[in-house]
């Protein structure tokens, strides 16, 4: 009885927490709304120092972060939610560290396509941006496995960048430019354009991020996505990543509303230069 | 004949008192939408195909429903979501408002030398300075000849100016003759695409574009494919030790598009963003934002770079 009684609050809590929330993104979308907002997930090794716990904890809090972040970001109209979840230069951690987080990340990959998730409920496509040959084969299969699961899906779309550095991405465009233009290098020495290494990129079908958010304070972009972020808003926000909520969310709507004509205009000059 | 008209006739009338009966039925199904079964019941059946009724329904509909589909409501909803959407920046600008007045303060107890530390900090970590201009402010050569001279006077030794129209290079002149930073040809006054240093006050002075950046780097893989065939004397075409960041790097210097990672990246500008600077060359650059050009302060720069000077980077491990 006790227990069907707080079960009702709970989803009375819940409904309710949702309509405010509603309420608050119309708000917003008063305004002009990102269409593709990147996370650069900072801070959970900090998190787990600071509370001293283990680190695999700091990196399973920040997964629970990320699933509601992206579900704020959804219901808000937000597309596209790229996330750097694993550099390449991550890998010059502890093996056992390295480990774990790839067991973690095959964990959390087999979770995101269960029936319940965010990604059925929302339709969610899934990318896996990076040189998935450097991870460890179950979870390589694993990512390949939600992106052939995801690939029919019309909703929202959710890259994550696993072994990845933007200078590697590039080069791999480079590389793919070349096996397209070989030929014509050969026998007309043609030149490789922007244009042929911006269809390779693993962004080729994904709008510029208008903004790229870094938690824990840090100022830097790491080698994440430095080709695509000529005119994204670069905000860093001093929570950890495990610490990052909604409230820091809006706020880094609110910043991007108010720097979006400024930034819009940049753009054009760069579009009609292109 | 008559018999089999009338006979047509009838069924057109049946089929237009049909259609007349399902226009009916799926307007009181619209209606009834929006209203629970309990107010259904107390409302008579006509009330419900009136068309203030439908009016006041739709309005229901859309008030309540998902906030994302496109707001064709009424005037009042539009002006009670911006009335609160105004409020809401207004909180923002107040926080900013508060925030610039915490720096002018900052910016204050800097200059009177207060504190030590803001004298008698160490630049040893800051090998190259980057400057990001906005293209608009950067017509104005007093003030960044001023911050220059300010870089110069705090001790640093090497700076990157970037604006991304290429308004820096054209107007910026430092009365020597230009240097070429490219293996050949010569450099004309007024070619944007030319890289250009310039020594002042004993500091080295780059000046950057958005030339530079994703040119320069398409510019050098084509470089590399280039070079590669001619050197691919057995005809095998393998790729694999090609493709490199080292090879990229190596080929960025050959075609002139080649420069040191900045340390430190300053925006000055309306918002942090760095406009399309080089992307080879800010994988671990620390940028921030310094705000508009018109109201630099020395003390600002002291500050960024007394910052800069705790942060501690870990790349990656």
């Amino acid at each position: 009885m006790e227990e069907n009684g707080k079960s009702i609050t709970s989803s009375l809590l819940r409904s309710v927490s949702r309509f405010l929330r509603n309420c608050l993104f119309a708000m917003l979308s008063f305004g002009p709304m990102p269409n593709h907002i990147a996370f650069i997930m900072d801070g959970s090794r900090r998190y787990a120092k600071n509370r001293i716990v283990q680190q695999g904890t700091g990196h399973r809090v920040g997964f629970k972060v990320l699933t509601s972040t992206l579900q704020y970001c959804y219901e808000m109209g937000v597309k596209y939610v790229t996330v750097y979840a694993f550099s390449i230069d991550n890998f010059k951690r502890e093996p056992a560290e390295v480990q774990s987080l790839m067991d973690l990340m095959k964990e959390k990959i087999d979770e995101l396509l269960n029936r319940e998730s965010i990604v059925s409920k929302y339709g969610i496509r899934i990318n896996f941006w990076g040189n998935l040959n450097l991870l460890t084969e179950p979870v390589r299969l694993a990512a390949m496995k939600a992106m052939t699961a995801t690939a029919k899906n019309t909703g929202p779309v959710l890259s994550i960048c696993v072994a990845y550095t933007s200078t590697n991405e590039i080069m791999r465009a480079v590389e793919k430019a070349w096996e397209e233009k070989r030929k014509e290098i050969e026998q007309m020495d043609s030149a490789i354009s922007v244009g042929d290494l911006e269809r390779h990129l693993y962004t080729a079908n994904c709008p510029d991020p208008d903004i790229v958010i870094r938690t824990s304070g840090e100022t830097r972009l790491s080698n994440f996505l430095l080709w695509q972020s000529d005119y994204g808003h670069l905000q860093n926000r001093h929570p950890l990543w495990p610490e990052f909520c909604l409230r820091h969310l809006i706020w880094a709507i609110l910043e991007f509303q108010r720097v979006y004509p400024y930034l819009q205009e940049r753009r054009g000059w760069c579009k009609k230069e292109g | 004949m008559m018999e089999q008209s009338v006979t047509y006739a009838n069924l057109d009338n049946t089929i237009e008192l049909k259609r007349k009966k399902k226009k009916k039925k799926s307007l009181r199904r619209e209606c009834l939408l929006p209203l629970s079964p309990l107010i259904l019941s107390l409302l008579p059946l006509q009330t419900l195909n009136k068309p203030w009724y439908r009016h006041l329904a739709n309005e229901f509909a859309r008030t309540f429903g998902s906030p994302f589909h496109r707001i064709q409501s009424s005037m009042i909803l539009k002006f009670i979501l911006g009335l609160f959407w105004y409020l809401l920046h207004i909180v923002v600008s107040l926080v900013h408002i508060w925030s610039y007045v915490i720096q002018q303060l900052r910016c204050y107890i800097i200059s009177s030398g207060l504190f030590a530390k803001y004298r008698n900090f160490s630049l040893s970590r800051l090998r190259y300075l980057a400057v990001v201009v906005d293209s608009q402010e950067a017509k104005h050569t007093a003030k960044i000849k001023q911050l220059l001279s300010w870089l110069s006077a705090i001790g640093v030794k090497h700076v990157a100016l970037y604006d991304a129209e290429g308004v820096l290079k054209k107007s910026i002149d430092f009365g020597q003759t230009r240097l070429r930073d490219r293996s050949a040809g010569t450099c004309l006054d007024g070619d944007v695409n030319c890289v250009t240093s310039r020594n002042y006050e004993e500091m080295s002075i780059e000046l950057l574009s958005f030339t530079d950046g994703k040119e320069g780097i398409a510019k050098a893989a084509s470089f590399l494919c280039s070079d590669h065939l001619k050197n691919d004397s057995d005809g095998c075409g393998r790729t694999e030790t090609l493709f490199t960041e080292a090879n990229m790097t190596k080929a960025l210097k050959a075609v002139g598009y080649y420069g040191p990672e900045p340390d430190l990246l300053l925006v000055y500008g309306l918002a942090r963003c760095h406009l399309g600077f080089p992307p080879w060359r800010l994988r671990y650059t620390e940028i921030m934002h310094m705000g508009p050009l018109k109201s630099m302060k020395y003390s600002a720069i002291v500050k960024a770079l007394y910052d800069f000077s705790k942060k501690y980077q870990n790349y990656g491990s």
